[in-house]
């Protein structure tokens, strides 16, 4: 029996759609069919856009009909997370101050993907405004885990892991400012890369936290997070904030090996928050590169118990600012009952956001206030650059930093809601990588006994994702490591 | 004692245009307290010899010419609003003093 | 007891560039409400600043113009607070690092000159515009001004009356004008000026409470209300009141200042540094191509017309007040004319018709040239003063030729001293009654047979000819 299309990879599929073997269209109905059957149950995607999506894979068959090159992402269905503009459909962000929103531009990586053959199926669930590890922040619903439904599936990316790990789509977009790309992809059991910040254009992501958030792909494997990366990255006159370096073919850098390389093992990531599960199953990882011929270096980031301080200080200033801007002017949610200015603000947003955007709202807006900016704004800006400079030391010894994503898996839904410190805690390995603007990757490193999948995740040097995708791409291929498919159950 | 009071929540509240119920309020004073409480632990931190980590980027002068790009059509700038009259985005009146 | 004003101005300048300070949209304002705006100047979701290099080119050539320090090194800034006007209810802004500070001005206030010292000047976006003529009880809003490029130049507290105030402002207008970096047009907001005030005794180093007065839309408005404000401060103190610390916008129909009403917490701004836009480096080498690039500045210009055309003061300073009348000037004198006349010329007969045309000098249809001709016919006698001022007024109103009016009207002057001579002999024969009377001492009959000799010649004979010819045959016929 052939392998169903759902089921391949983004580059088979696009090399498939080039050659002319299969049709975009078919692959798109494929997929479309896919997530009639699955979705109900993982209930990953928010929007389906059937007709768009068909009309997009018509006008790469004719392409390729016509002996015109479709693009590198020819045929490739993707997800899109909800806080990516797009004139198509809505852009929700998960939020029901947004419920109607319809972009009136498109994002410069939708415009980048769509130039390059890719076919958008729509769009995906997340935590409201990227705030949460767990998607059960959506106001629109309530995505599963596919390794077991009762589980939640990471967050904010929930919508674009799951729908990855339940084959609904090759590609999904997702958007990590504290390790909302990573931790949803190791729960999930998929290949998430966040980025350097400054990689990938942020023109058109709605800002969370704007000196954090960088969008990347969650794939099915290392190869298509490269493949991916190729169309992503690259400097965009629309944001100031785009490094201006050339792009690389990054999956050159899949060569298959690790000899020589240096792994470095922060001694602060294997501590007793560690689940011991956990724990196991990065060391069988770092075995796989001492067999490789990598060099295992024991490295230390003194600073990593200062990292969710200051990252929550720096994301919920940031956060207070750029969320300002939902007041029911000029897009939104407007309170009916409001008859003046002071009551369309304060209805409109107390009403329309969430309790944990509320909660952010208020502590950025504290720690920015008059009197305290210094004792926590200035001092947590301090810290990120301390928190930097480990990694720089770091990088001194290694060629990359390897850990645990995430200290424990995937847990039922409802448990970690109540205290939101607790939750905040356990985006411990992933955000000192968006402090430091580090490239970071999560690929799946096996299966507790309870069927969920671990992450393993590797940090690079600033823009060095090739590094990580060599790593990564080799350990994948030489761990003999596959999580098989999810039950959805 | 939490970090902070019911007035300081009061007070931010007002700065951030959220109108919170009492047990919202009490629930805020010992949420964010707590972490507060745990923020402070940067204190131990020894950073008078630090610079602020002010931007994430390194870069310096990245700057557009100025040149006159299309704007929207007024249609689309409108399209999302919730109320409008074709020409202007329409808000309650809008008094001297609403600047807050 | 006597008290003395101290006053500081914080002044918004839309600079003049042709896109907007973050996005590609036109500047011009005028335009359909929310026509010139776009997903980045609405503050729509997802969107990101792009600083206009403009802006900061045109910021340091005001810097520099105001002897301020060029930054090396700044950094913009979210100002945070609500309002319908504002696209993201956050400005970006400077605070603690601006572009430009230090600086200083020279005004001038009755002869005297006076430096005023300027803070700073800072790049920020401009502000959407609510209107109130919409129906019921609603504001319509028009983002067209959103993201406009805005500097705001502040001054240190060195101004001392209303007076002094104006003049700064007339001042700073004169040189944005020079830069050419602003319209400066304070009817139509591109240039506003806010006021802090505060009175203290004479003799006292502390400064009083100071109110800061908003709204005000022209430069006599500043001068009027900083009047009231000063008048009303020393009013409270000396009935033993006290001043308030607040923000009073000026309303000019009652001619008075009034409080306005804001939140204790609107002050808290919560800045901190925008992380969409990078740092501002200008380096020496760039400081130095801006600094290579500006105009002549009006101080310097001024004292050197000064010299160059032997001008008084006074005329250097009304010459040089725009640019393009110290250029016409200029040409004017270029293309041959006597400075000290054409400076007349210009400043009396040729502002007046541009005053009641409410003409620019820029559109005025005299050309230099023809003004250099008319100065020099009326050197050289062939048309008088009068008759300059015909040909003038005809030029101005049709732009013609100054020798094609003289030629066409036939108002060449009689310099023939033959056919005066004949006409005057013939006037002394009609009125041996006046001639008696000059005889006998009466000198004002002169100006009567002047008169009647120029009644004769139409007003054509050369005014200083015919009097030396008048007094000439005068005293040969008494002896
Ligand atoms: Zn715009």
């Amino acid at each position: 029996m052939t392998t169903p299309l759902y089921k391949k990879t983004a580059r088979e599929i696009r090399d498939a759609v080039r050659s002319g073997a299969v049709t975009a269209t078919a692959v798109t109905e494929a997929h479309l069919a896919r997530i009639a059957e699955v979705d109900p149950k993982v209930d990953a995607f928010t929007q389906i856009w059937t007709d768009e999506a068909l009309a997009q894979a018509a006008a790469v068959d004719a392409k390729v009909k016509q002996g015109v090159d479709p693009g590198p992402m020819a045929g490739v269905p993707v997800g899109v997370k909800e806080l990516i503009c797009t004139r198509t459909g809505k852009t929700t962000c998960a939020s029901k101050i947004l419920e109607n929103f319809r972009s009136p531009y498109d994002a410069t990586i939708i415009k980048k993907l769509d130039a390059a053959g890719a076919i958008f199926l729509g769009k995906v669930n997340m935590d409201e405004f990227a705030m949460g590890s767990s998607t059960e922040r959506s106001t629109l619903k309530t995505t599963k885990n596919p390794w077991n439904l009762k589980c939640v599936p990471g967050g904010s990316s929930g919508g674009s892991a799951a729908a990855i790990s339940a084959d609904e789509c090759a590609m999904a977009i997702g958007s990590d400012t504290g390790g909302s790309i990573r931790q949803p992809a190791a729960l999930c059991g998929c290949v998430g890369i966040k980025p350097t910040y400054g990689r990938v254009s942020r023109y058109g992501l709605v800002a969370f936290a704007s000196s954090l958030d960088q969008i990347g792909p969650l794939t099915k494997n290392v190869e298509d997070a490269a493949l991916s990366l190729n169309t992503l990255c690259g400097r965009d006159p629309l944001d100031a904030t785009s490094a201006d370096l050339p792009v690389p073919d990054f999956t050159k850098a899949l060569t298959g090996d690790v000899k020589g390389l240096r792994v470095g093992l922060p001694k602060e990531y294997f501590t007793e928050a560690l689940n011991a599960e956990m724990r196991e199953k990065v060391e069988a990882a770092v075995d796989v590169f001492r067999r490789g011929g990598a060099e295992i270096v024991p490295v230390s980031l003194p600073h990593t118990d200062y990292a969710i301080a200051t990252y929550y200080i720096i994301c919920t200033a940031e956060a207070s600012a750029n969320l300002a801007r939902f007041d029911g002017v000029r897009y939104g949610y407007r309170h009916p009952g409001a008859k003046t200015v002071e009551e369309m603000y304060v209805l409109s947003k107390s009403e329309a956001f969430g309790p944990e955007v509320r909660r952010r709202i208020m502590l950025g807006t504290y720690v920015l206030s008059s009197g305290y900016y210094d004792a926590y704004y200035l001092k947590a800006q301090k810290v990120r650059r301390l928190i930097k400079k480990d990694f720089d030391d770091a990088f001194e010894q290694c060629d990359f930093v390897m850990g645990p994503t995430s200290p424990i898996p995937s847990f039922e839904f409802g448990a970690k809601t109540e205290n939101p410190l607790e939750m905040y805690l356990a985006d411990i390995y992933t955000i000192s990588v968006n402090l430091a603007t580090l490239p970071g990757i999560s690929i799946p490193c096996g299966l507790t006994a309870s069927g969920l999948p671990a992450g393993l995740q590797m940090i690079g040097r600033p823009f060095g994702e090739e590094t990580l995708l060599r790593a990564a791409h080799c350990y994948e291929q030489t761990s003999g490591i596959t999580l098989g498919e999810p039950p959805i159950a | 004692m939490s970090k902070i009071t019911k007035q300081d929540v009061e007070y931010v509240a007002g700065l951030a245009q959220l109108r919170l119920d009492d047990a919202a309020k009490e629930r805020l004073v010992r949420e964010m307290g707590d972490i507060l409480a745990y923020m402070d632990q940067l204190n131990e931190l020894d950073t008078s010899n630090v610079e602020p980590m002010m931007h994430a980027m390194e870069m310096t002068n990245v700057f557009r010419q100025d040149v006159v790009e299309p704007s929207l059509p007024r249609e689309e700038a409108l399209m999302n609003a919730p109320v409008h009259d074709g020409e202007y985005f329409i808000v309650p009146r809008i008094l001297e003093g609403d600047a807050s | 007891m006597e008290f003395e004003a101290v006053v500081g101005m914080e002044v918004h300048v839309e600079i003049n560039s042709k896109s907007k300070v973050f996005c590609g949209c036109s500047g011009n304002f005028h335009a359909a409400p929310n026509t010139n705006v776009c997903p980045v100047c609405l503050g729509m979701p997802g969107v990101l600043p792009v600083l206009n290099v403009d802006m900061v080119n045109k910021s340091v050539a005001v810097g520099l113009a105001l002897n301020c320090t060029i930054s090396r090194w700044s950094k913009l800034d979210r100002k945070n607070y609500f309002y319908p006007d504002m696209a993201k209810n956050y400005q970006i802004s400077q605070y603690d690092l601006p572009l430009c500070q230090n600086g200083w001005i020279d005004i001038e206030v009755d002869g005297q000159t006076k430096r005023i010292g300027i803070t700073r000047a800072h790049i920020e976006e401009d502000t959407a515009r609510n209107t109130h003529t919409i129906g019921g009880n609603q504001s319509g809003v028009d983002f067209n001004r959103s993201g406009l490029p805005l500097l705001e130049i502040v001054t240190e507290p060195d101004i001392r009356s209303a007076k002094e105030a104006l003049a700064y402002l007339t001042a700073l207008k004169q040189m944005l004008q020079y830069l050419d970096v602003s319209d400066c047009n304070m009817e139509e907001g591109s240039l506003r000026a806010e006021a802090n005030i505060s009175v203290r005794p004479v003799g006292q180093e502390k400064f009083g409470t100071k109110t800061e007065v908003k709204n005000v839309a022209s430069f006599s408005g500043v001068h009027k209300a900083i009047e009231f404000e000063i008048a009303r401060h020393i009013k409270l103190i000396n009935s033993g009141g006290k001043v308030v610390q607040e923000t009073r916008g000026w309303d000019a129909d009652r001619g008075i200042t009034v409080p306005q009403r804001l939140k204790e917490s609107a002050h808290d701004y919560r800045y901190f540094p925008e992380p969409d836009l990078v740092p501002i480096v200008v380096d020496e080498a760039w400081e130095q191509r801006i600094r290579e690039s500006l105009p002549e500045l009006p101080a310097a210009r001024r004292s050197r017309m000064g010299t160059q055309y032997g001008l008084s003061a006074y005329d250097a300073n009304v010459i040089t007040l725009s640019q393009d009348t110290a250029n016409y000037y200029e040409q004017v004198v270029a293309a041959g004319a006597d400075a000290k006349k054409a400076a007349n010329w210009l400043m009396v007969e040729l502002q007046s018709l541009l005053s009641a045309a409410k003409q620019d000098i820029r559109d005025c249809r005299v050309s230099p040239a023809d003004l250099a001709a008319l100065v020099g016919l009326i050197e050289s006698g062939a048309i008088n003063g009068k008759m300059g001022k015909d040909v003038i007024a005809e030029m101005f109103e049709t732009g013609k030729a100054t020798q094609d009016i003289v030629n066409e009207q036939g108002l060449s002057q009689i310099t023939d001293t033959g056919e005066i001579e004949a006409i005057i002999r013939q006037v002394l024969a009609d009125n041996p009654a006046q001639v008696e009377q000059f005889r006998s001492g009466k000198d004002k009959v002169f100006g009567f047979l002047v008169g009647q000799v120029m009644r004769a010649t139409q007003g054509k004979a050369n005014p200083a000819l015919l009097n030396d010819l008048l007094r000439r045959e005068l005293s040969r016929q008494e002896n």
